[in-house]
């Protein structure tokens, strides 16, 4: 049987710098990973990283400015470790390799971000994300650690209560293994596809969140969904917030910088206000009308050539590949789109979750850094803080553990009974990516930047609905040697549960916080609501319970940018 | 607009009947499609709507995974980052096929394993030799800026797909693993230039690569790897690494043009190889006497062209700059 004392699942940034830090303490760790690690989500990150560096700004600063930024639903405790922590690991991503800007003195330079009180966001070009991402795989190319590449974990091991390895499909060959760990971690990103458009990758199906969910690991502020304030209509590509660090302004159909208008509380900060307040600003100007063809125009032309080329080039290529316009000329139809989840599987500062064993880094924990809206550039923060941190937490466990017993034919057996019977199934009609449609469209109508309490029921009733269908769902394909129209199969279930979630949390939340806006319930409502929704899957669904906010020192105010 | 694709499938599972692994062959879809989608946008769709069993590597649609390089009508190249419209605006079958040089696994889907052990060949992480610095390496942007174009490497393949040296010897580094090479070189922070140029002048290194152009071509992210590898031969001279038949090549050609005009091919295979190289010398022999029987040896007697000294005046003035 495949054996190690820490496995990582997931090979984007969290997981990358998880293992890396695993072999440092000295233990067995491997990878296991759906896709080859540069081909992450972490590089769609574009803008930067976040933090304080310099001897004007302050971890504090950094620190409130996050739990502003998260309308005082993150947990202080974890957020200043966040930002205590991030400096030494700007540097020792600086000291791996990473090209980051500089100054004019050649030290690191940084920008502008949304929802920052300091220019604290370090940056290469508008592809940070990748830059990261590619430093971080040399790194573990020289580690030389065992990757299981194209291998798709479809089953979390619990075994007396503790998580004890992973059922994993080989997509080249079609064949189960299990994989034994003693400790195992989930870096597996975020569940865009759950939405539709969303800024995220197609691999981005919430697998982790909705393995731990079914191992019993409780999910926390699942109703938490950031739209970006700069996607492309249609394909719903981002734009990154760097635009706006650089100076770029949002205008509507009258030609207005409309982030000025008193109703959106943002005039000192305007377009960099923090994302949930831009949105929903945007939002609001296209539903009364004053919107260019169901979007707003972010211009850039004033930023002039010079800026734009060596500080934007990606987005432009990408604006003038996929729209056929350059900012450099011409104002870039943009609108709010479903861009990262602030929830995820809940863990502590150390990575742990609530089943001894099974660890969380990145988009699919919630430790909780980022509450009720993330700030831009602190979420690839997030990945190196927390994936190191998971890393060495999970290593020390895995010392003191020992290997399970697992009946390795059993499992394997019982994972290819259930692929006959998919392969079984008679043709009905349906397809994966109809459910998918069916389901993400809904999520955006109903979960999407305004709710109420009609719109959630009908959310949740549709999800059942499909999920019901989900059970008869044909496949096309019965090979087992590359079978993408399998793991679609596999990721599509992810997907519902992990859509559950949110419709569900959302209509127990009554009240408006961060990204999660109740129509009915426009208030932020502190007395009831500064806590923490969790949700376990229960015999009948969901259940759910609460948890309150760590506050240290910031004391929940008006929020005003 | 309608759109037609024939894509080339190939599985190896056993095919029902014989046992006996499939052949490549053809398939073609036609469907309906907005004008704005790509090759990818199609290939989705299909997937998606007509045919579950289509396999195609593919995530982030927006050219920054790297996941979906493959042979649009004969040009490698990511599909995701190519317009229907712009290569088949009436209409026309679009042929795509999955990326050369790679053994292919399903359909589109290649093995890239011998990309990446070309990748690891060149030791790709940064090798600081000097003492760690307290906080962040101080170096100038211009250094970092150098470096952008490099790094927006995505490490899809294409060039490697497109590329003509390594159709006929798979021992050739090739063009993403020397981009890659060049990104260390010249990264002020790390410290094994030296060793580093001294591996790239080996056998399968800077010097084989013929300039075809190809992989600067098919790059989706403007890297031209071509240029790159142009550069480290500069830098692999400059660093006195000249005892090699690539930079003597290089010397020759220049050598011979200033002395007459033109290249004299009988000199130059020999002033490559070295005059005192006897076994190189006598391995050009068959070479040379096939060229005699088919008629193709050059003049032995080789003369300046008219006006030489306009060339060498050329000369003069550049290697003055």
């Amino acid at each position: 049987m495949l054996e190690h004392d820490v496995l990582v699942v997931g090979a984007g940034l969290a997981g990358m710098r998880a293992a890396i830090e695993a072999q440092r303490a000295g233990v067995n760790v491997a990878i296991v990973t759906k896709v080859h690690p540069v081909r992450s989500h972490s590089n769609a990150a574009q803008g930067g990283i976040n933090a304080a560096l310099e001897e004007e700004d302050s971890w504090e600063s950094h620190a409130f400015d996050t739990v502003k930024g998260s309308d005082y639903l993150g947990d202080q405790d974890a957020i200043e470790i966040m930002c205590r922590e991030a400096p030494q690991d700007i540097i020792d991503l600086e000291n791996m390799g990473v090209i980051f800007n500089r100054d004019e003195h050649g030290r690191l330079g940084s920008r502008n971000f949304g929802g920052a009180s300091f220019a604290r966001t370090y940056f290469v070009a508008d592809y940070t994300g990748q830059a990261i991402l590619h430093v971080m795989f040399e790194q573990l190319m020289k580690a030389g650690l065992r990757i299981y590449e194209e291998w798709f974990v479809t089953r979390l091991l619990v075994e007396d209560g503790r998580c004890v390895g992973v059922v994993a499909l080989d997509i080249r060959t079609g064949r189960f293994h299990v994989i034994r760990a003693k400790a195992t971690i989930l870096c597996t990103g975020g569940l865009g596809r759950v939405y539709e458009p969303s800024t995220n990758a197609l691999i981005v199906t919430g697998d982790g969140m909705a393995l731990a969910y079914r191992a019993g690991a409780p999910l926390m502020d699942m109703e938490m969904v950031q739209y970006h304030p700069t996607t492309l209509k249609g394909s719903g590509i981002l734009i990154t917030e760097a635009a706006r660090g650089e100076g770029a302004y949002l205008i509507n159909a009258l030609g207005e910088r409309f982030m000025a208008n008193p109703r959106y509380k943002a005039q000192n900060k305007m377009e960099l206000a923090s994302r949930d307040v831009v949105s929903r600003a945007e939002q609001i100007e296209i539903d009364e009308g004053r919107g260019v063809d169901g979007c707003v125009l972010l211009d850039c032309r004033h930023l002039g050539r010079d800026l734009i080329l060596t500080r934007l080039p990606y987005i432009r290529d990408l604006a003038l590949d996929v729209l056929n316009i350059d900012i450099i000329e011409q104002p870039l139809p943009v609108r709010p789109g479903m861009h990262y989840q602030m929830g995820g599987i809940k863990t502590d500062v150390h990575g742990a979750t609530c089943i001894p064993g099974l660890y969380a880094a990145g988009e699919c924990a919630c430790v909780s850094v980022h509450g009720g809206n993330r700030l831009g550039a602190n979420s690839l923060l997030e990945t190196v803080v927390f994936g190191r941190r998971s890393g060495r937490a999970a290593s020390e466990y895995a010392r003191e553990t020992s290997f399970a017993a697992i009946n390795e034919e059993a499992i394997v057996a019982d994972e290819e009974a259930r692929v006959r019977e998919l392969f079984n199934r008679p043709q009905n009609g349906d397809r994966t990516a109809k459910l998918r449609w069916e389901m993400a469209t809904t999520m955006d109508k109903y979960v999407g930047i305004f709710r109420d309490r009609a719109g959630l029921q009908t959310a949740i009733e549709k999800i059942r609905e499909l999920k019901e269908r989900y059970c008869r769902l044909p496949l096309d394909d019965h090979g087992r040697v590359f079978n993408t129209d399998l793991v679609f199969h596999y990721e599509l279930g992810f997907m519902l549960d992990c859509a559950e979630t949110i419709a569900v949390s959302a209509l127990h939340r009554e009240e408006s916080r961060g990204a999660h806006w109740r129509t009915d319930f426009p208030q932020r409502d502190d007395e009831r609501w500064l806590r923490h929704i969790l949700i376990f899957r229960g015999p009948d669904g969901p259940r759910i319970d609460y948890l309150p906010v760590t506050i240290t020192r910031w004391q929940p105010q008006v929020r005003v940018y | 607009m309608q759109a037609t694709l024939k894509v080339r499938r190939y599985t190896p599972e056993a095919a029902a009947g014989d046992g006996s692994p499939r052949e490549p062959q053809y398939q073609t879809y036609t469907l309906d499609v907005p004008d704005y989608f790509t090759v990818l946008d199609a290939l989705i769709k299909i997937r998606e709507e007509i045919d579950g069993t289509l396999a195609v590597r593919c995530s982030c649609r927006a050219a920054v995974c790297g996941s979906c390089a493959m042979r649009i009508n004969g040009q490698s190249r990511l599909a995701c980052k190519t317009k229907l419209i712009a290569i088949a605006p009436q209409g026309q079958t679009v042929t795509v096929e999955p990326m050369a040089n790679m053994p292919v696994l399903k359909d589109l889907v290649v093995d890239m394993e011998p990309f990446w052990a070309k990748i690891r060949a060149v030791q790709p992480w940064l090798q600081p030799t000097g003492p760690k610095p307290e906080r962040e390496y101080i170096v100038p942007n211009e250094a970092m800026l150098g470096l952008n174009g490099v790094m927006a490497c995505i490490m899809c393949g294409a060039c490697v797909s497109a590329c003509t040296v390594l159709e006929i010897d798979q021992n050739f580094l090739g063009p993403a693993a020397l981009a890659k090479a060049y990104r260390f070189v010249h990264d002020p922070r790390d410290g094994k230039t030296r060793e580093r140029l001294a591996e790239l002048n080996k056998y399968g290194g800077i010097w084989d690569c013929t300039h075809c152009f190809e992989c600067v071509t098919a790059c989706p992210k403007g890297v031209a790897p071509m240029d790159r590898i142009l550069e480290l031969r500069h830098d692999a001279v400059t660093h006195g690494f000249t005892n090699t038949n690539g930079a003597r090549h290089a010397e020759a050609f220049t050598e011979l043009v200033r002395h007459s005009g033109w290249l004299d091919e009988n000199r130059l295979p020999v002033q490559s190889v070295g005059l005192f190289n006897i076994k190189e010398l006598v391995q050009l022999m068959p070479v040379g006497l096939r060229m005699l029987i088919h008629r193709k040896m050059p003049p032995i007697i080789h003369r300046p062209i008219p006006g030489i000294e306009n060339v060498r005046r050329l000369f003069a003035k550049f290697s003055h700059e």
